[in-house]
Protein backbone atom coordinates (compact mmCIF):
# COMPACT_ATOMS: atom_id res chain seq x y z
CA UNK A 1 0.00 0.00 0.00
CA UNK A 2 1.04 3.53 -0.55
CA UNK A 3 2.33 4.77 2.79
CA UNK A 4 3.13 8.30 3.79
CA UNK A 5 6.77 9.15 3.24
CA UNK A 6 7.59 6.10 1.15
CA UNK A 7 6.33 6.60 -2.37
CA UNK A 8 6.48 3.35 -4.28
CA UNK A 9 8.50 3.16 -7.42
CA UNK A 10 6.30 3.08 -10.49
CA UNK A 11 6.85 2.84 -14.17
CA UNK A 12 6.61 6.24 -15.85
CA UNK A 13 3.30 6.98 -17.55
CA UNK A 14 3.45 7.51 -21.26
CA UNK A 15 2.20 10.73 -22.78
CA UNK A 16 -0.25 8.79 -24.89
CA UNK A 17 -1.79 7.27 -21.78
CA UNK A 18 -2.11 10.70 -20.17
CA UNK A 19 -3.91 12.07 -23.22
CA UNK A 20 -6.15 9.00 -23.34
CA UNK A 21 -7.21 9.48 -19.71
CA UNK A 22 -7.95 13.13 -20.43
CA UNK A 23 -10.17 12.12 -23.34
CA UNK A 24 -11.97 9.67 -21.03
CA UNK A 25 -12.46 12.45 -18.48
CA UNK A 26 -13.96 14.64 -21.18
CA UNK A 27 -16.34 11.84 -22.12
CA UNK A 28 -17.40 11.41 -18.50
CA UNK A 29 -18.05 15.14 -18.26
CA UNK A 30 -20.15 15.02 -21.41
CA UNK A 31 -22.41 12.20 -20.20
CA UNK A 32 -26.00 13.37 -20.05
CA UNK A 33 -26.03 14.37 -16.38
CA UNK A 34 -29.37 15.45 -15.08
CA UNK A 35 -30.86 17.27 -12.10
CA UNK A 36 -29.40 16.26 -8.77
CA UNK A 37 -26.67 14.15 -10.36
CA UNK A 38 -25.64 17.21 -12.32
CA UNK A 39 -25.36 19.20 -9.11
CA UNK A 40 -23.03 16.63 -7.59
CA UNK A 41 -21.16 15.75 -10.75
CA UNK A 42 -17.43 16.09 -10.16
CA UNK A 43 -15.38 17.74 -12.87
CA UNK A 44 -13.57 14.60 -14.06
CA UNK A 45 -11.34 16.51 -16.43
CA UNK A 46 -10.12 18.75 -13.61
CA UNK A 47 -9.49 15.75 -11.36
CA UNK A 48 -7.47 13.93 -14.00
CA UNK A 49 -5.52 17.06 -14.89
CA UNK A 50 -4.65 17.63 -11.22
CA UNK A 51 -3.67 14.00 -10.84
CA UNK A 52 -1.18 14.11 -13.69
CA UNK A 53 0.10 17.54 -12.68
CA UNK A 54 0.92 16.10 -9.24
CA UNK A 55 2.15 12.73 -10.45
CA UNK A 56 3.99 13.63 -13.65
CA UNK A 57 4.49 17.40 -13.64
CA UNK A 58 7.01 17.23 -16.48
CA UNK A 59 4.79 15.19 -18.76
CA UNK A 60 1.44 16.94 -18.49
CA UNK A 61 1.82 20.02 -20.63
CA UNK A 62 0.00 23.26 -20.02
CA UNK A 63 -0.99 23.00 -23.67
CA UNK A 64 -3.01 19.85 -23.01
CA UNK A 65 -4.78 21.47 -20.04
CA UNK A 66 -5.55 24.55 -22.07
CA UNK A 67 -6.89 22.68 -25.10
CA UNK A 68 -9.07 20.41 -22.96
CA UNK A 69 -10.37 23.54 -21.23
CA UNK A 70 -11.30 25.04 -24.58
CA UNK A 71 -13.16 21.85 -25.52
CA UNK A 72 -15.11 22.05 -22.26
CA UNK A 73 -15.95 25.68 -23.02
CA UNK A 74 -17.31 24.71 -26.41
CA UNK A 75 -19.40 21.88 -25.05
CA UNK A 76 -20.85 24.08 -22.31
CA UNK A 77 -21.44 27.02 -24.60
CA UNK A 78 -19.49 29.11 -22.12
CA UNK A 79 -17.19 32.05 -22.81
CA UNK A 80 -14.21 30.71 -24.72
CA UNK A 81 -11.33 30.57 -22.24
CA UNK A 82 -13.26 30.14 -18.98
CA UNK A 83 -12.41 26.50 -18.33
CA UNK A 84 -9.09 26.91 -20.11
CA UNK A 85 -7.91 29.61 -17.69
CA UNK A 86 -9.20 27.76 -14.64
CA UNK A 87 -7.54 24.49 -15.66
CA UNK A 88 -4.22 26.16 -16.45
CA UNK A 89 -4.32 27.89 -13.07
CA UNK A 90 -5.13 24.62 -11.29
CA UNK A 91 -2.35 22.76 -13.08
CA UNK A 92 0.10 25.50 -12.18
CA UNK A 93 -0.86 25.38 -8.50
CA UNK A 94 -0.64 21.58 -8.54
CA UNK A 95 2.82 21.67 -10.13
CA UNK A 96 4.00 24.12 -7.47
CA UNK A 97 2.71 21.81 -4.72
CA UNK A 98 3.42 18.42 -6.27
CA UNK A 99 6.46 17.52 -4.15
CA UNK A 100 4.54 18.30 -0.98
CA UNK A 101 1.32 16.53 -2.00
CA UNK A 102 3.08 13.35 -3.14
CA UNK A 103 4.37 12.73 0.40
CA UNK A 104 0.88 12.35 1.84
CA UNK A 105 -1.52 9.40 1.90
CA UNK A 106 -4.34 9.43 -0.58
CA UNK A 107 -6.91 10.84 1.85
CA UNK A 108 -4.53 13.56 2.98
CA UNK A 109 -3.87 14.31 -0.68
CA UNK A 110 -7.61 14.62 -1.15
CA UNK A 111 -7.76 17.59 1.23
CA UNK A 112 -5.20 19.39 -0.90
CA UNK A 113 -7.19 18.49 -3.97
CA UNK A 114 -10.31 19.93 -2.37
CA UNK A 115 -8.59 23.29 -2.09
CA UNK A 116 -7.35 23.10 -5.66
CA UNK A 117 -10.83 22.21 -6.93
CA UNK A 118 -12.34 25.09 -4.95
CA UNK A 119 -9.76 27.37 -6.56
CA UNK A 120 -10.82 26.14 -9.99
CA UNK A 121 -14.53 26.62 -9.33
CA UNK A 122 -14.01 30.04 -7.78
CA UNK A 123 -11.99 31.13 -10.81
CA UNK A 124 -14.77 30.08 -13.15
CA UNK A 125 -17.39 31.75 -11.00
CA UNK A 126 -15.41 35.00 -10.95
CA UNK A 127 -15.00 34.92 -14.72
CA UNK A 128 -18.72 34.44 -15.21
CA UNK A 129 -19.67 37.10 -12.71
CA UNK A 130 -17.36 39.59 -14.41
CA UNK A 131 -19.33 38.74 -17.53
CA UNK A 132 -22.54 39.79 -15.78
CA UNK A 133 -23.95 36.41 -14.72
CA UNK A 134 -25.88 35.99 -11.49
CA UNK A 135 -24.29 33.93 -8.74
CA UNK A 136 -25.48 30.31 -8.86
CA UNK A 137 -25.42 29.92 -5.07
CA UNK A 138 -23.36 27.66 -2.81
CA UNK A 139 -24.60 24.52 -4.58
CA UNK A 140 -22.11 25.38 -7.28
CA UNK A 141 -19.28 24.17 -5.05
CA UNK A 142 -20.84 20.78 -4.24
CA UNK A 143 -19.06 19.18 -7.17
CA UNK A 144 -15.72 19.94 -5.44
CA UNK A 145 -16.76 17.74 -2.52
CA UNK A 146 -17.66 14.80 -4.76
CA UNK A 147 -14.37 15.30 -6.57
CA UNK A 148 -12.49 15.13 -3.27
CA UNK A 149 -14.26 11.91 -2.27
CA UNK A 150 -13.46 10.38 -5.64
CA UNK A 151 -9.78 11.35 -5.52
CA UNK A 152 -8.40 8.16 -3.88
CA UNK A 153 -10.34 5.94 -6.27
CA UNK A 154 -9.28 7.89 -9.32
CA UNK A 155 -5.65 7.92 -8.19
CA UNK A 156 -5.63 4.16 -7.70
CA UNK A 157 -7.29 3.64 -11.04
CA UNK A 158 -4.90 5.86 -12.97
CA UNK A 159 -1.88 4.28 -11.28
CA UNK A 160 -2.89 0.71 -12.17
CA UNK A 161 -1.17 0.58 -15.56
CA UNK A 162 2.09 1.92 -14.10
CA UNK A 163 2.17 -0.65 -11.35
CA UNK A 164 4.10 -3.79 -12.25
CA UNK A 165 3.18 -7.18 -10.84
CA UNK A 166 3.77 -7.17 -7.09
CA UNK A 167 7.17 -8.60 -6.16
CA UNK A 168 8.05 -9.32 -9.73
CA UNK A 169 11.69 -8.82 -8.89
CA UNK A 170 12.68 -10.18 -5.44
CA UNK A 171 16.01 -8.31 -5.47
CA UNK A 172 14.31 -5.01 -6.14
CA UNK A 173 11.65 -5.50 -3.49
CA UNK A 174 14.21 -6.65 -0.92
CA UNK A 175 16.34 -3.61 -1.69
CA UNK A 176 13.34 -1.36 -1.49
CA UNK A 177 12.47 -2.56 1.99
CA UNK B 1 10.06 26.43 -3.49
CA UNK B 2 12.81 24.15 -4.67
CA UNK B 3 11.24 23.10 -7.91
CA UNK B 4 13.80 25.11 -9.87
CA UNK B 5 15.65 22.63 -12.08
CA UNK B 6 19.43 22.57 -12.03
CA UNK B 7 20.63 24.60 -14.97
CA UNK B 8 22.28 21.66 -16.71
CA UNK B 9 18.92 19.97 -17.33
CA UNK B 10 17.00 21.40 -20.20
CA UNK B 11 13.32 21.72 -19.26
CA UNK B 12 12.21 24.62 -21.37
CA UNK B 13 10.48 27.62 -19.81
CA UNK B 14 9.61 27.50 -16.11
CA UNK B 15 6.06 26.63 -14.99
CA UNK B 16 5.45 30.25 -14.06
CA UNK B 17 6.37 31.43 -17.54
CA UNK B 18 4.14 28.82 -19.12
CA UNK B 19 1.29 29.64 -16.79
CA UNK B 20 1.57 33.35 -17.59
CA UNK B 21 1.61 32.58 -21.30
CA UNK B 22 -1.53 30.45 -21.23
CA UNK B 23 -3.33 32.71 -18.78
CA UNK B 24 -2.68 35.63 -21.10
CA UNK B 25 -3.90 33.58 -24.05
CA UNK B 26 -7.12 32.66 -22.20
CA UNK B 27 -7.77 36.26 -21.19
CA UNK B 28 -7.30 37.38 -24.79
CA UNK B 29 -9.72 34.69 -25.95
CA UNK B 30 -12.31 35.71 -23.37
CA UNK B 31 -12.09 39.35 -24.37
CA UNK B 32 -12.31 38.52 -28.07
CA UNK B 33 -15.19 36.12 -27.52
CA UNK B 34 -17.30 38.09 -25.08
CA UNK B 35 -16.77 41.62 -26.34
CA UNK B 36 -16.04 41.30 -30.03
CA UNK B 37 -17.64 37.98 -31.01
CA UNK B 38 -14.62 37.42 -33.21
CA UNK B 39 -14.09 33.72 -32.63
CA UNK B 40 -16.92 32.09 -34.49
CA UNK B 41 -14.67 30.17 -36.84
CA UNK B 42 -12.58 28.83 -33.94
CA UNK B 43 -15.77 27.72 -32.21
CA UNK B 44 -16.94 25.99 -35.37
CA UNK B 45 -13.63 24.17 -35.68
CA UNK B 46 -13.53 23.00 -32.08
CA UNK B 47 -17.18 21.98 -32.18
CA UNK B 48 -16.35 19.50 -34.93
CA UNK B 49 -14.02 17.83 -32.40
CA UNK B 50 -16.52 17.97 -29.53
CA UNK B 51 -19.66 16.91 -31.41
CA UNK B 52 -18.66 13.25 -31.93
CA UNK B 53 -17.60 13.04 -28.28
CA UNK B 54 -21.00 14.36 -27.23
CA UNK B 55 -22.71 11.77 -29.42
CA UNK B 56 -20.55 9.04 -27.95
CA UNK B 57 -21.23 10.14 -24.37
CA UNK B 58 -24.92 10.23 -25.10
CA UNK B 59 -24.95 6.77 -26.60
CA UNK B 60 -25.20 4.64 -23.39
CA UNK B 61 -28.16 6.62 -22.11
CA UNK B 62 -29.83 6.35 -25.48
CA UNK B 63 -29.27 2.60 -25.52
CA UNK B 64 -30.73 2.29 -22.04
CA UNK B 65 -33.69 4.35 -23.14
CA UNK B 66 -34.24 2.14 -26.15
CA UNK B 67 -33.96 -1.15 -24.28
CA UNK B 68 -36.22 0.29 -21.60
CA UNK B 69 -38.86 1.18 -24.14
CA UNK B 70 -38.57 -2.29 -25.66
CA UNK B 71 -39.85 -3.92 -22.50
CA UNK B 72 -43.16 -2.10 -22.14
CA UNK B 73 -46.21 -4.02 -21.10
CA UNK B 74 -48.91 -4.48 -23.64
CA UNK B 75 -51.51 -3.06 -21.30
CA UNK B 76 -49.66 0.20 -21.06
CA UNK B 77 -49.27 0.35 -24.79
CA UNK B 78 -52.97 -0.27 -25.27
CA UNK B 79 -54.08 2.38 -22.84
CA UNK B 80 -51.59 4.83 -24.31
CA UNK B 81 -52.83 3.96 -27.78
CA UNK B 82 -56.42 4.58 -26.75
CA UNK B 83 -55.54 7.92 -25.20
CA UNK B 84 -53.61 8.95 -28.28
CA UNK B 85 -56.47 7.93 -30.53
CA UNK B 86 -58.83 10.07 -28.54
CA UNK B 87 -56.48 13.01 -28.65
CA UNK B 88 -55.98 12.56 -32.34
CA UNK B 89 -59.72 12.68 -32.89
CA UNK B 90 -60.03 15.91 -30.93
CA UNK B 91 -57.10 17.40 -32.79
CA UNK B 92 -58.45 16.29 -36.17
CA UNK B 93 -61.60 18.24 -35.48
CA UNK B 94 -59.57 21.23 -34.38
CA UNK B 95 -57.40 20.88 -37.46
CA UNK B 96 -60.44 20.94 -39.70
CA UNK B 97 -61.70 24.15 -38.23
CA UNK B 98 -58.17 25.52 -38.40
CA UNK B 99 -57.89 24.68 -42.08
CA UNK B 100 -61.10 26.54 -42.71
CA UNK B 101 -59.82 29.49 -40.68
CA UNK B 102 -56.53 29.43 -42.51
CA UNK B 103 -58.22 29.48 -45.86
CA UNK B 104 -60.42 32.33 -44.76
CA UNK B 105 -57.43 34.17 -43.35
CA UNK B 106 -55.47 33.76 -46.58
CA UNK B 107 -58.41 35.07 -48.53
CA UNK B 108 -58.84 38.08 -46.25
CA UNK B 109 -55.15 38.85 -46.38
CA UNK B 110 -55.26 38.66 -50.15
CA UNK B 111 -58.13 41.10 -50.21
CA UNK B 112 -56.20 43.46 -47.98
CA UNK B 113 -53.05 42.90 -50.06
CA UNK B 114 -50.97 42.26 -46.98
CA UNK B 115 -47.81 40.26 -47.36
CA UNK B 116 -48.69 36.62 -46.97
CA UNK B 117 -47.00 34.95 -44.11
CA UNK B 118 -44.58 32.35 -45.32
CA UNK B 119 -45.39 28.76 -44.52
CA UNK B 120 -43.40 27.76 -41.51
CA UNK B 121 -41.35 24.67 -42.05
CA UNK B 122 -39.95 22.90 -39.04
CA UNK B 123 -37.06 20.65 -38.27
CA UNK B 124 -37.46 18.09 -35.52
CA UNK B 125 -34.33 17.82 -33.39
CA UNK B 126 -33.25 15.82 -30.42
CA UNK B 127 -31.45 17.20 -27.40
CA UNK B 128 -27.97 15.72 -27.14
CA UNK B 129 -26.61 17.64 -24.22
CA UNK B 130 -28.11 19.84 -21.58
CA UNK B 131 -25.38 22.30 -20.74
CA UNK B 132 -24.12 21.77 -17.22
CA UNK B 133 -23.11 25.39 -16.94
CA UNK B 134 -25.09 26.66 -13.94
CA UNK B 135 -24.80 30.24 -15.15
CA UNK B 136 -26.68 29.85 -18.38
CA UNK B 137 -29.64 27.84 -19.58
CA UNK B 138 -28.60 26.29 -22.83
CA UNK B 139 -29.07 23.00 -24.58
CA UNK B 140 -27.37 21.44 -27.55
CA UNK B 141 -29.47 19.71 -30.21
CA UNK B 142 -28.38 17.28 -32.88
CA UNK B 143 -28.95 19.30 -36.04
CA UNK B 144 -26.96 22.25 -37.26
CA UNK B 145 -26.21 24.29 -40.33
CA UNK B 146 -26.40 21.09 -42.37
CA UNK B 147 -30.20 21.22 -41.83
CA UNK B 148 -30.60 24.92 -42.69
CA UNK B 149 -30.75 25.93 -39.05
CA UNK B 150 -29.65 29.51 -38.46
CA UNK B 151 -29.03 31.57 -35.40
CA UNK B 152 -32.18 33.40 -34.33
CA UNK B 153 -34.72 30.73 -35.19
CA UNK B 154 -37.28 29.88 -32.50
CA UNK B 155 -37.40 26.46 -30.86
CA UNK B 156 -40.72 24.98 -29.75
CA UNK B 157 -42.15 21.89 -28.20
CA UNK B 158 -45.70 20.61 -28.38
CA UNK B 159 -46.95 23.20 -25.90
CA UNK B 160 -45.13 26.40 -26.67
CA UNK B 161 -41.91 28.33 -27.09
CA UNK B 162 -38.82 26.81 -25.51
CA UNK B 163 -36.12 29.18 -26.65
CA UNK B 164 -34.09 30.45 -29.53
CA UNK B 165 -31.16 29.12 -31.53
CA UNK B 166 -28.16 31.21 -30.55
CA UNK B 167 -25.19 29.45 -32.10
CA UNK B 168 -25.04 27.10 -35.03
CA UNK B 169 -22.29 24.60 -35.63
CA UNK B 170 -22.01 22.27 -38.61
CA UNK B 171 -23.74 19.32 -36.91
CA UNK B 172 -25.11 20.79 -33.69
CA UNK B 173 -26.77 23.93 -32.59
CA UNK B 174 -27.10 25.64 -29.29
CA UNK B 175 -30.50 26.75 -28.04
CA UNK B 176 -30.78 29.35 -25.32
CA UNK B 177 -33.83 28.65 -23.19
CA UNK B 178 -36.33 31.37 -22.35
CA UNK B 179 -35.25 31.09 -18.72
CA UNK B 180 -31.69 32.21 -19.51
CA UNK B 181 -30.80 35.53 -17.98
CA UNK B 182 -30.10 37.33 -21.24
CA UNK B 183 -33.06 35.96 -23.18
CA UNK B 184 -36.02 38.16 -24.01
CA UNK B 185 -39.23 37.45 -25.89
CA UNK B 186 -42.02 39.84 -26.90
CA UNK B 187 -45.35 38.65 -25.55
CA UNK B 188 -48.92 39.76 -25.20
CA UNK B 189 -51.58 38.88 -22.68
CA UNK B 190 -54.28 36.79 -24.31
CA UNK B 191 -57.05 38.25 -22.15
CA UNK B 192 -56.61 41.90 -23.14
CA UNK B 193 -53.81 42.10 -25.71
CA UNK B 194 -51.43 44.11 -23.53
CA UNK B 195 -47.95 43.85 -24.98
CA UNK B 196 -44.82 43.30 -22.91
CA UNK B 197 -41.40 41.75 -23.08
CA UNK B 198 -40.63 38.71 -20.96
CA UNK B 199 -37.09 38.22 -19.72
CA UNK B 200 -35.47 35.09 -18.38
CA UNK B 201 -34.95 35.11 -14.65
CA UNK B 202 -31.69 33.21 -14.85
CA UNK B 203 -32.07 31.22 -11.66
CA UNK B 204 -35.16 29.26 -10.88
CA UNK B 205 -36.69 28.50 -14.24
CA UNK B 206 -39.01 31.50 -14.26
CA UNK B 207 -39.68 34.46 -16.51
CA UNK B 208 -40.15 38.09 -15.51
CA UNK B 209 -42.17 40.92 -16.98
CA UNK B 210 -40.28 44.05 -16.04
CA UNK B 211 -41.39 47.61 -16.85
CA UNK B 212 -45.08 46.97 -16.30
CA UNK B 213 -46.79 49.70 -14.33
CA UNK B 214 -48.01 48.70 -10.87
CA UNK B 215 -51.60 49.24 -11.92
CA UNK B 216 -51.28 47.34 -15.20
CA UNK B 217 -54.22 45.10 -16.02
CA UNK B 218 -52.67 41.74 -15.37
CA UNK B 219 -53.84 38.88 -13.15
CA UNK B 220 -52.52 35.66 -11.79
CA UNK B 221 -53.12 32.89 -14.30
CA UNK B 222 -53.06 35.15 -17.35
CA UNK B 223 -51.66 33.39 -20.40
CA UNK B 224 -48.87 35.06 -22.32
CA UNK B 225 -48.42 34.31 -26.00
CA UNK B 226 -45.90 35.62 -28.51
CA UNK B 227 -47.03 38.88 -30.02
CA UNK B 228 -45.22 38.32 -33.31
CA UNK B 229 -44.18 41.96 -33.71
CA UNK B 230 -40.49 41.10 -33.58
CA UNK B 231 -40.65 39.07 -36.78
CA UNK B 232 -38.74 36.22 -35.15
CA UNK B 233 -41.37 34.34 -33.21
CA UNK B 234 -44.62 33.73 -35.06
CA UNK B 235 -47.60 35.25 -33.26
CA UNK B 236 -49.82 33.32 -30.89
CA UNK B 237 -47.49 30.67 -29.48
CA UNK B 238 -47.96 30.04 -25.74
CA UNK B 239 -45.01 31.34 -23.73
CA UNK B 240 -45.85 31.48 -20.04
CA UNK B 241 -48.52 31.79 -17.38
CA UNK B 242 -48.42 34.58 -14.82
CA UNK B 243 -47.78 33.03 -11.44
CA UNK B 244 -47.02 35.86 -9.04
CA UNK B 245 -47.58 39.62 -8.99
CA UNK B 246 -46.22 42.08 -6.42
CA UNK B 247 -47.51 45.61 -6.84
CA UNK B 248 -45.69 47.55 -4.16
CA UNK B 249 -43.35 49.69 -6.27
CA UNK B 250 -43.73 51.94 -9.31
CA UNK B 251 -43.25 48.86 -11.46
CA UNK B 252 -44.98 45.62 -10.63
CA UNK B 253 -42.80 42.59 -10.06
CA UNK B 254 -44.37 39.93 -12.23
CA UNK B 255 -43.12 36.36 -12.29
CA UNK B 256 -44.31 33.83 -14.82
CA UNK B 257 -43.91 30.09 -15.29
CA UNK B 258 -42.99 28.96 -18.78
CA UNK B 259 -45.74 26.94 -20.46
CA UNK B 260 -43.49 24.70 -22.51
CA UNK B 261 -41.76 21.83 -20.79
CA UNK B 262 -38.43 23.58 -20.82
CA UNK B 263 -36.65 20.85 -18.91
CA UNK B 264 -38.86 17.92 -19.76
CA UNK B 265 -38.60 16.93 -23.37
CA UNK B 266 -36.09 15.15 -25.49
CA UNK B 267 -37.41 16.39 -28.85
CA UNK B 268 -37.75 19.96 -30.00
CA UNK B 269 -38.98 21.62 -33.16
CA UNK B 270 -37.04 24.44 -34.75
CA UNK B 271 -38.97 26.76 -37.05
CA UNK B 272 -36.78 27.37 -40.05
CA UNK B 273 -39.27 29.44 -42.02
CA UNK B 274 -39.22 32.66 -40.05
CA UNK B 275 -35.63 33.28 -39.13
CA UNK B 276 -35.51 36.82 -40.50
CA UNK B 277 -37.81 39.69 -39.72
CA UNK B 278 -40.47 39.66 -42.39
CA UNK B 279 -39.57 42.24 -45.02
CA UNK B 280 -42.29 44.26 -46.66
CA UNK B 281 -42.76 42.90 -50.20
CA UNK B 282 -40.61 44.62 -52.77
CA UNK B 283 -42.70 45.69 -55.76
CA UNK B 284 -41.43 44.22 -59.03
CA UNK B 285 -42.26 47.24 -61.14
CA UNK B 286 -43.37 50.77 -60.31
CA UNK B 287 -46.85 50.31 -61.77
CA UNK B 288 -47.78 47.51 -59.38
CA UNK B 289 -46.12 49.43 -56.55
CA UNK B 290 -48.47 52.29 -57.15
CA UNK B 291 -51.52 50.09 -57.10
CA UNK B 292 -50.46 48.36 -53.93
CA UNK B 293 -49.69 51.69 -52.29
CA UNK B 294 -53.03 52.95 -53.42
CA UNK B 295 -54.81 49.99 -51.96
CA UNK B 296 -52.91 50.23 -48.72
CA UNK B 297 -53.85 53.86 -48.32
CA UNK B 298 -57.45 53.03 -49.09
CA UNK B 299 -57.43 50.44 -46.36
CA UNK B 300 -55.91 52.94 -43.95
CA UNK B 301 -58.56 55.50 -44.75
CA UNK B 302 -61.23 52.98 -44.18
CA UNK B 303 -59.63 52.14 -40.90
CA UNK B 304 -59.67 55.78 -39.87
Amino acid sequence: MHLAGSPELLKPASRKFILLTLACGLLLNLLPWYGLALLFRPDFVALILLFWAIREPRKLGFTAAWVVGLLMDISDGAILGQHALAYVLGVYAAILLHRRIQRFTLWQQATHVLLLLLLLQATMMLIRMFGGAVSPGPGYFLSCLTGTVLWPAISQLLLLPQRGRPDADPVYSAGHK
Amino acid sequence: MDNQAPPFFKHGPSPLTRFMFFAFLSLMLMALDARLNALNSLRQMLSVVVAPLQRLANYPAELLDRTGSFFVTQGRLQSENAALRQRQLVQAVQLQSMQATQGENAYLRKILDIHQRRGESMVATEIVYTGRDPFSHKIIVDKGSNQKIQAGQPALDDIGVVGQVTRVYPFNSEITLLTDKDQAIPVEIVRNGTRAIAFGHGQDGALELPFMAANADIQNGDTLVTSGIDGIYPAGLPVAIVSKIERNAAFAKITCTPSAGINRHKQLLILIGEARPVQPPMPADPASAKTSDGKASVVKKQGN
